[in-house]
C-alpha cells in the first residue's frame, strides 16, 4: 500500500538534526554513564540544543563536561556556567592544571600549549568518573583522521583509538558495548560541516560566546595566521601588534586558537562568510594542526576528543 | 563554477548519501576529488596540503587522491583502507559521500559504506574494458549494491580522453553494464561518460563530448530520489527510549522517544504495539518545537499515547492495520566482517531495531562465490569478507521485515557477545 505524502520534505538540517537526536538518544538507552563535553564553543552549543530536543521535558540522563586547559578565554568560561545554570544541567569540570599538580601531565615549558595535555586530564576524567561513553561535537568535515572515523567511535583500556582496526558501523545500528574500563566516544554531528552548524545556530537562533562575532582585538600576523595579544600570547621578538576586526571561528586553547579577519556581526553574516571562504575552519585558525600531515591522528590516538 | 547550498532562494532537496565504488586505478579518488573542489567541498588550504604532499612523493600533477586517505597508514602504502565520509553541498542539496576502498580485501567498507547509501557511482575506466567485457570487481561491487538494496546507480565511465571520446566505447560499456545490472537485479541505472582528470560532465558538460547532451554526473546526483528512509513504505517506529518528566510540576508525562525508519506517522491514528499486540491511538507527537500532526520517515519525535500500554525500549509501533509479523526463527544473507570466523557454537546478540537479542546460527545453507558473487556454493563457515545464507534463531522475537521490502527494518547486525565486535552485517529474507 502506498501513502501519499503532504507533509514537505524533510530539508537538510532537518534530516541532519533528527539523525544527531537518535544517536544521542542510543547514548542515553545503551550506555550506563556517559558525559556531554561541553566547552561554550559553538559546536557542543549545538550539542546542547540537540540534547534539549532529544530529552525534554525530562533532563539530560548524563552530566555536562570541560576539560579546561586554565587557558581559555574568560568569555567562553563565563558562557558555559550561564549556559549549564540557565539549561538547569550538572557541569563537571576537570582542569588540566590539577593534572600538572598531580604529575600526569609535565609541559616542556609552562607557557607551552595545553590543547595536547587535555587528552591526559580527559582520560583521568572518565577513569574518575567511571564513563563509559564520551560524547562530543567532533566533525567529519574538519580534518582528514576525523573523515574516517567513526560515529560510535571505539576506545581500549588505555583511552586510545586503533584507526585500523575500527569496527564497521552498519545502517543506524550503533554499536555501543564495551568491557569495563574501555570507552566509546560518540559524535553526533559527525556528519554535519561548519556550514551545517552556522545554519543550524542561525535557525535556532542560539546564543554563542561573542568572540565567534567581529570585535576589535590586538593580533600579530604569524607564519599566515592572525594570533591574538593576550597575556599568555604576547607579541615576538621584531613582531608588531595592531588592532584588526576580527572573529573567531573555533575557540579553544588560547595558545593555539587564531582568529580570521571579518566583519560579521551575527550569524547570517558568518554564513555569508562561510560560503565564500577558501579556507578550512581548522586551516584557519589552529596552530597546532599544522605540525605534520598526521597531527590530529596522532593526537586522536593517545586520547584526544 | 557552482553556487554552495543557499538556503533562502531554491528549494531544499535535503540529504543524498552515496558511496563510490571502481577497481584500483579507475580514477575513483580523482573524481570525488574533482567534485569536491567544484562544489567547494574542499578548500585552498586543504589543495595546498595536497599539492605539498604530491610533491613530497614526486608526483608532477596534484594527486587529489590524497585529500580521501586520510589515515598514516594509507599515505604509507598508498592505498585507501577505510571509508571516508566527505561532504559537498550543490544548490539545492547537501550530499555525503562515503568512500569505499576498491581493494577486494575490504569488501567490508564498500558493505559498510552501502548500508546507508541512497545511491551508488560506479567507475568503470574506458581503458580497461577488453574483450571479456567489465572487470571482476566491477561486478563485485555492483552486486554488492544490489545485495544491499541501493535503489539507484550511476555508472562514470571515466578516462574517455584517454579514449578519444569516442561514443562507441561508451555505449559498448553502457551495454555491457546493462547486462551486469539485469543479472545483479540493480533497476534504475544511468550512465555518464566522464574525465575526472581534465572535469567532463562531472560538474559542467565538457566540450569533447557534444554528441553528450547530458545530464553531468552531479545534475543527475541531484535528481534522485533519496529514498533509504521511506514514506512511502509501511511504517515502523522503533521506541529508544520512554521520556518522563521529571519534578511536580509537569504532570505524568510519558513519551515514546524514537526515530520513524519509514512510513508516516498521524496523531488520532490507530497504532499497534509489537511485539505485545496492544493497540493505542496516537495521542500527541511531540517535538520540543511543539506538537505535529504527522512525522514522516527520518524524523526524531516524541509519541504520546492515548492509554497506559506495556511499551519501552526495543518495542515498535506499526499501524493498526500493518500485518507485521514476529517470529523467533529467521533465515538471511550474512555478511561476514570479522576476522574470527561465524562460529555456530558461538553467542551472538543480534540488532533489529533498537531491540538487541542473544542469537544462534542454526546453519550456514550456501556461500556466495566471492569472485563472481552470482554462484552459490555449499559452505559449513563464513570467514572475513564472506556473504551467505544462514538460519538464525533468536531468544526474543524479531519484526520478520524481508530487507527487499524494506531495507530499514529488515536489517540487523550481529555483535560478537565475547569480544563485543561487529560481527556480521545482516539482511532479513522473506519467510
Amino acid at each position: 500500500m502506498s501513502i501519499e505524502v503532504a507533509a514537505p520534505r524533510l530539508d537538510h538540517l532537518d534530516w541532519l538534526e533528527s539523525e544527531s537526536i537518535a544517536i544521542l538518544r542510543e547514548v542515553a538507552a545503551e550506555c550506563a554513564s556517559a558525559a556531554l563535553l561541553f566547552s561554550g564553543g559553538k559546536d557542543s552549543v549545538v550539542l546542547l540544543r540537540l540534547a534539549q530536543k532529544a530529552f525534554r521535558p525530562a533532563r539530560f540522563p548524563f552530566p555536562l563536561l570541560h576539560i579546561d586547559t586554565g587557558h581559555n578565554f574568560p568569555e567562553v568560561i563565563a558562557f558555559r556556567d550561564a549556559r549549564a545554570a540557565e539549561l538547569g544541567e550538572r557541569l563537571l569540570v576537570r582542569s588540566v592544571e590539577d593534572s600538572i599538580a598531580r604529575g600526569s601531565v609535565v609541559l616542556p615549558s609552562p607557557e607551552a600549549s595545553r590543547n595536547a595535555a587535555q587528552s591526559v586530564t580527559l582520560l583521568e576524567a572518565i577513569e574518575e568518573l567511571g564513563l563509559d561513553a564520551c560524547i562530543g561535537g567532533a566533525r567529519r568535515d574538519e580534518e582528514k583522521a576525523r573523515a574516517k572515523e567513526r560515529i560510535f567511535s571505539f576506545r581500549d583500556a588505555f583511552g586510545q583509538w586503533d584507526p585500523k582496526a575500527q569496527r564497521p558501523e552498519l545502517w543506524n545500528l550503533y554499536n555501543a558495548r564495551v568491557h569495563k574500563g574501555e570507552h566509546v566516544r560518540v559524535f553526533p554531528i559527525s556528519n554535519w560541516t561548519e556550514l551545517d552548524v552556522w545554519q543550524y545556530i542561525a535557525r535556532e537562533g542560539l546564543a554563542l560566546p561573542s568572540l565567534y562575532y567581529a570585535h576589535r582585538r590586538e593580533v600579530v600576523r604569524r607564519r599566515g595566521l592572525l594570533v591574538p595579544v593576550t597575556p599568555l600570547t604576547p607579541p615576538g621578538a621584531g613582531e608588531t601588534a595592531e588592532i584588526r576586526s576580527v572573529r573567531f571561528r573555533t575557540v579553544g586553547d588560547i595558545s593555539c586558537t587564531c582568529p580570521v579577519e571579518s566583519e560579521a556581526a551575527d550569524a547570517e553574516a558568518v554564513i555569508a562568510e562561510t560560503l565564500v571562504t577558501d579556507i578550512t575552519e581548522r586551516g584557519a585558525t589552529r596552530m597546532d594542526d599544522q605540525t605534520s600531515e598526521a597531527s590530529m591522528e596522532r593526537r586522536k590516538r593517545e586520547g584526544y576528543f | 563554477m557552482n553556487a554552495p547550498l543557499d538556503p533562502g532562494r531554491l528549494e531544499d532537496r535535503g540529504v543524498l548519501r552515496f558511496i563510490t565504488a571502481g577497481s584500483v586505478d579507475d580514477g575513483k579518488s580523482t573524481l570525488i576529488g574533482r567534485l569536491l573542489v567544484e562544489a567547494k567541498g574542499v578548500l585552498a588550504d586543504q589543495l595546498a596540503a595536497v599539492r605539498r604532499a604530491s610533491e613530497r612523493r614526486g608526483s608532477g600533477e596534484l594527486d587529489l587522491s590524497l585529500l580521501t586517505d586520510g589515515l598514516e597508514a594509507e599515505r604509507e602504502q598508498g592505498i585507501t583502507i577505510d571509508v571516508a565520509y566527505r561532504y559537498f553541498s550543490s544548490p539545492v542539496r547537501k550530499f555525503i559521500v562515503a568512500d569505499a576502498p576498491g581493494h577486494e580485501q575490504y569488501t567490508r567498507n564498500m558493505v559498510t559504506g552501502a548500508s546507508t547509501a541512497d545511491a551508488a557511482v560506479v567507475l568503470v575506466d574506458a581503458t580497461r574494458v577488453g574483450v571479456d567485457g567489465l572487470l571482476p570487481q566491477t561486478r563485485r561491487h555492483s552486486a554488492i549494491a544490489a545485495l544491499l538494496g541501493i535503489r539507484h546507480v550511476v555508472v562514470a565511465v571515466n578516462k574517455m580522453d584517454l579514449v578519444g571520446w569516442e561514443r562507441a566505447v561508451f555505449e559498448r560499456i553502457a551495454g555491457l553494464y546493462d547486462d551486469l545490472a539485469h543479472a545483479v537485479g540493480l533497476k534504475d541505472v544511468r550512465c555518464v561518460p566522464v574525465s575526472a582528470l581534465q572535469g567532463d560532465n562531472v560538474t559542467r558538460l565538457g566540450s569533447s563530448s557534444p554528441w553528450y547532451a547530458g545530464p553531468t554526473l552531479l545534475a543527475l546526483l541531484e535528481a534522485l530520489p533519496a529514498d533509504r528512509a521511506d514514506a512511502a513504505r509501511p511504517l515502523r517506529f522503533p521506541v529508544q527510549l520512554v521520556i518522563r518528566a521529571n519534578g511536580a510540576a509537569a504532570e505524568d508525562y510519558r513519551g515514546y522517544a524514537g526515530q520513524l525508519w519509514s512510513g508516516v506517522l498521524r496523531a488520532g491514528q490507530e497504532v499497534r504495539i509489537l511485539p505485545s499486540g496492544e493497540r493505542a491511538r496516537v495521542a500527541s507527537i511531540d517535538t520540543l518545537d511543539g506538537a505535529l500532526a504527522q512525522a514522516v520517515a527520518g524524523q526524531s519525535v516524541t509519541v504520546r499515547l492515548d492509554r497506559d500500554v506495556d511499551l519501552s525500549r526495543g518495542d515498535w509501533i506499526v499501524d493498526d492495520a500493518d500485518e507485521a509479523k514476529l517470529g523467533t526463527a529467521l533465515t538471511a544473507e550474512l555478511c561476514w566482517l570479522d576476522r574470527s570466523p561465524l562460529d555456530p557454537r558461538r553467542k551472538y546478540l543480534l540488532r533489529q531495531g533498537t531491540r538487541t537479542s542473544l542469537a544462534s546460527v542454526l546453519a550456514v545453507e550456501d556461500r556466495l562465490d566471492v569472485s563472481t558473487l552470482s554462484e552459490r556454493r555449499e559452505a559449513a563457515a563464513l570467514n572475513l569478507n564472506d556473504i551467505g545464507r544462514v538460519r538464525i534463531a533468536v531468544q526474543q522475537p524479531v519484526l520478520l521485515d524481508a530487507y527487499a521490502r524494506n531495507p530499514a527494518t529488515g536489517a540487523f547486525i550481529l555483535v560478537d557477545a565475547a569480544t563485543n565486535q561487529t560481527a556480521a552485517a545482516g539482511m532479513m529474507r522473506a519467510t
